[in-house]
């Protein structure tokens, strides 16, 4: 393979990423670091460097579009990636105390729960059931956005706002040590217990990732580890393909989407098992 | 203060202040991207206009992607390779602005949260810039 040949292909399958990593308010990780070192046998150093910059373009492509069509909540945002920053912290500390090998079993395991019932709800847009939420009230959580699926302003509550900052924590805490998967249980946590509509939480995990994407990507760069031949490609491709996905989110039905991110849950969970059990 | 603006939860104005607010994020974030991602294509096709042989030469590509690949990865190097022109140099530069944006979005937000009068997103908003930079620095230290 030559240098331009490689510079075209990795650009087109990072767009393909981009456009589902801004759908699921997912890094896109998923797809870039085995691509890069399976298909293209890159260095896993050099691959986790431009996945890194990948959730960042993820972020920031469809981050200009979301927050314009107020898909993302900046007010949970904030509150959660306190939470989240704090348990990314924590990760890096109790990395080398804690075996790999249990946390990917445990993830996994609540990974697949959480697919689970995801996938009970399907064909939910928001949940009618009223539930006292003080915290959410305090801090004006709850909002609104306008669907243009259903042609119509949704209004939504936020519930269970302290279940969902423990569950950050812990969703930062595992980001920490292994290095992955803060998407995946980010947005779970937003749609299940704090009853945010689908399309609000992939967006609002979306914004959330790229800023905590952002403190480590600066070490990586410093570390020596950001490749920008290896970077550069896979960086404007993620970029447009979530310009294209973030157009899309507000067409697609949400039970579209809700499916969809089951199915990758689902994926990573069963990929996380595998190598926990393999240890 | 009119009677309509005590009886809706929230008054207009304020509406229409976070409204703008919103708008100048997203305005700030689409240029951020699209000023990284013209440094990222320039360097790019700079890289590959000076280097001919990179679209014939498979040997090339297992030297740019092999374990301790020289690339500029210091600020100072960038600064260094951008005057002179080179791709990889421009390439970087577009990297470290498109890791910068999810920052500065965040510092922008504190001004917005100033500007709408709201203490509590004030602060919960700059502990967030705080925990991110501390983050960076324990992660340099390490």
């Amino acid at each position: 393979m030559t240098p331009f040949e490689f510079t075209l292909l990795a650009f087109a399958i990072s767009g393909a990423a981009g456009v589902l990593g801004s759908l699921l308010g997912l890094g896109g990780g998923i797809i870039v670091i085995p691509v890069l070192t399976l298909l293209f046998k890159i260095d896993i150093r050099y691959a986790i460097g431009a996945s890194i910059v990948s959730v960042i373009a993820t972020s920031s492509g469809a981050a200009a579009a979301y927050v314009r069509e107020r898909m993302t909540n900046l007010r949970v945002a904030m509150v959660l990636e306190v939470a989240t920053v704090s348990g990314a912290l924590s990760g890096a500390f109790l990395a080398g105390q804690i075996k790999g090998r249990w946390l990917y079993i445990i993830f996994g395991l609540v990974m697949g729960y959480s697919a689970l019932m995801m996938f009970h709800k399907r064909n939910q847009v928001v949940t009618e059931e009223f539930v006292p939420a003080p915290w959410a009230d305090w801090l004006k959580l709850h909002s609104s956005y306008y669907d243009e699926a259903l042609k119509r302003e949704i209004n939504y509550r936020v519930a269970r706002t302290r279940v969902g900052l423990a569950l950050m924590y812990g969703a930062g805490v595992v980001s920490g040590l292994l290095g992955i998967g803060s998407g995946a249980l980010k947005v779970p946590a937003m749609d299940l217990a704090m009853r945010l509509p689908i399309k609000v939480s992939t967006a609002t995990s979306n914004f959330m990732i790229g800023v905590t994407a952002a403190a480590s990507a600066g070490v990586y760069f410093m570390r020596g580890d950001i490749d920008p031949f290896v970077a550069a490609p896979v960086a404007a491709g993620v970029v447009v393909g979530a310009t294209i996905g973030s157009r899309l989110l507000g067409v697609l039905h949400s039970r579209l989407i809700r499916m969809v991110f089951v199915a990758v849950l689902l994926w990573i969970s069963l990929q996380m098992l595998i190598r926990g059990l393999q240890g | 203060m009119t009677p309509r603006s005590k009886l809706s939860p929230v008054p207009v104005d304020a509406e229409d202040r976070v409204r703008r607010v919103e708008i100048i994020i997203s305005n700030l974030l689409r240029a951020g991207v699209l000023g990284s991602l013209a440094l990222v294509v320039i360097g790019t096709v700079l890289t590959f206009i000076h280097h001919p042989e990179y679209f014939t030469s498979p040997a090339d590509f297992e030297r740019l992607v092999a374990p301790g690949a020289a690339f500029p990865h210091s600020v100072g190097d960038v600064i260094q390779g951008i005057q002179l022109w080179r791709g990889q140099a421009i390439v970087t530069a577009g990297l470290l602005l498109l890791i910068a944006t999810p920052v500065m979005r965040v510092a922008v937000l504190i001004f917005a949260f100033i500007y709408q009068e709201d203490r509590t997103f004030t602060r919960i908003t700059a502990l967030v810039l705080f925990l991110l930079l501390l983050s960076f620095f324990l992660g340099k230290v390490e």
